[in-house]
């Protein structure tokens, strides 16, 4: 059974159709990028699974569970959606991390949160804190970043705070890790740091969605490409079928346009 | 100089009792203002668009308007129009009632504006990160997005409590007792002395003592938040 079934997923702004009947399903343990120009709506996608966009239609079902229902409007409440979320975790473009915590805190304060409702949080609050620390330590220490744990945001450099960003998305377990466009708010020469870990979380069999415009990195990462244009899927395969097989005019024009650019 | 010796306990007397009333009116000002500007940003934020609307228009009109109008008319109209008469206590305190009540919503319409700014100006994904990882909508505002907002709303903030503080003095258009009124007292005739010009110049050292101190607090308060960005 596939960890993730998208299933029709519609969604408008307006007048405007950004995702036209979008379906597809990803194993467990496989990288999935998704690649298409700007406006083809593959951010939209990430949202939507994410719920930070409600589908117009559609279902989302991940182990089987039915996440999300278009026609179920039940399935809506917030107090659902904020635990239902939580089989994904996002790492956004532009980081987002919180200002006024440290690299360590940022990546804590979730769990701590999560923690405090668990019915022995009172009982066992410093064992807690002990273990949420120290899965965080241990994250970080993943992501190269032994030295940087009390450093504020912004005395980071970028690449830093997108693995940051990472663990603090690791942190909570997510079923399925979404990153969009991790790299693209990157000065060239730190885009490497960040892409070797998101290749090593790959090689440990982390299941992970990648919407990217490095080429290169999504052949090489990947185990299933997505190709989106216009809101619509217009080819998927594994990489050598997209890159060097594909008959499709448009992933042709597309790719051919992205090797002229870079 | 014999004589400013003589006169000097006497107004320093009542240019302090002056000054604490000035101090009460700032500080219940603060204390009322301080929330209900919070909740009037809430309703100018609101998805609600009646509620939105009228917020925004009440905001408009207070703010489009003088404070002592405002205070002429919440402290005279009533007597005029209500049929009980006016609903303000005789005395001081009626007149402080009125004054408060009147800055409190004066005030609260300003910083709502400043919430409002403070509050749109936390970037988009902060809210949305404290979403993906689980967070309650209210635990993004007490976690995430309240220390950010009160950093940035800490400079136009202390410029509007200055502004208070010397604001407080137009409310002796309804004859509160506050410092400027006592200082004002001994040119007219007051504890025996008349056409004494000293005191009113004297009431400015008070408020310059007293918005250094606010100053001094404000910058403290800037450098306490500067830890991120």
């Amino acid at each position: 059974m596939p960890i993730l079934e998208v299933q029709n997923i519609n969604k408008s702004f307006g007048a405007t159709k950004v995702l036209d009947d979008i379906s597809f399903s990803l194993e467990r343990g496989k990288a999935l990028a998704i690649i298409g120009s700007s406006g083809s709506g593959k951010t939209t996608l990430l949202r939507c699974l994410n719920f930070l966009e409600t589908p117009n239609a559609g279902r989302i079902l991940v182990n089987g569970e039915t996440l999300f229902d278009a026609a179920d409007r039940s399935s809506k409440s917030d107090a659902e959606i904020r635990k239902r979320r939580l089989h994904f975790g996002m790492v956004f473009q532009s980081f987002n991390l919180f200002p006024q915590y440290t690299a360590l805190e940022n990546v804590m304060l979730a769990s701590l949160l999560l923690a405090k409702e668990r019915p022995d949080y009172k009982q066992n609050k410093h064992a807690i804190h002990e273990e949420i620390e120290g899965h965080a330590i241990e994250l970080l220490s993943q992501m190269s970043l032994e030295g940087r744990m009390n450093h504020y945001p912004h005395q980071l450099s970028g690449g830093q705070q997108q693995r940051v960003a990472i663990a603090r998305a690791l942190a909570l377990h997510p079923d399925i890790l979404c990153f969009d466009e991790p790299t693209s708010a990157l000065d060239p020469e730190l885009t490497g740091e960040v892409l070797k870990v998101i290749r090593s979380l790959a090689d440990q069999h982390t299941t992970m969605i990648i919407v990217t415009h490095e080429m290169a990195f999504a052949r090489d990462v990947a185990d299933y490409v997505l190709f989106m244009d216009g809101g619509v899927i217009v080819e998927e395969g594994t990489p050598t079928e997209l890159f060097e097989n594909t008959q499709n005019e448009r992933t042709k024009a597309f790719l051919s346009r992205f090797s002229q650019n870079s | 100089m014999e004589q400013f010796f003589t006169q000097f306990p006497t107004v320093l007397g009542a240019l302090n009792e002056g000054f604490l009333q000035t101090l009460r009116l700032f500080a219940i000002t603060l204390v009322g203002a301080l929330p209900l500007g919070l909740i009037i940003s809430f309703g100018s934020m609101s998805r609600f668009t009646p509620l939105r609307a009228l917020t925004r228009l009440v905001v408009w009109i207070i703010r489009g308007t003088p404070l002592m109008l405002q205070l002429l008319i919440l402290f005279y109209i009533p007597g005029y129009v209500l049929p009980g008469g006016s609903p303000w206590p005789g005395g001081e305190s009626g007149r402080f009632m009125a004054s408060a009540i009147a800055f409190i919503i004066n005030y609260s319409c300003y910083f709502s504006e400043i919430y409002r700014g403070g509050i749109q100006s936390v970037p988009r994904g902060q809210q949305e990160a404290g979403l993906v990882l689980g967070m309650t909508r209210r635990q993004i505002f007490f976690k995430v997005t309240l220390l950010q907002m009160i950093k940035r709303i800490v400079p136009p903030m202390s410029n509007e409590i200055i502004t208070l503080v010397k604001d407080t003095s137009l409310a002796r258009i309804i004859s509160l007792q506050e410092i400027i009124w006592a200082g004002y007292a001994f040119l007219k005739g007051s504890h025996g002395y008349s056409g004494l010009v000293w005191p009113l110049f004297f009431t400015g050292v008070y408020y310059l003592i007293f918005n250094g101190i606010l100053t001094l607090f404000f910058g403290w308060l800037e450098r306490k938040l500067d830890y991120f960005r």
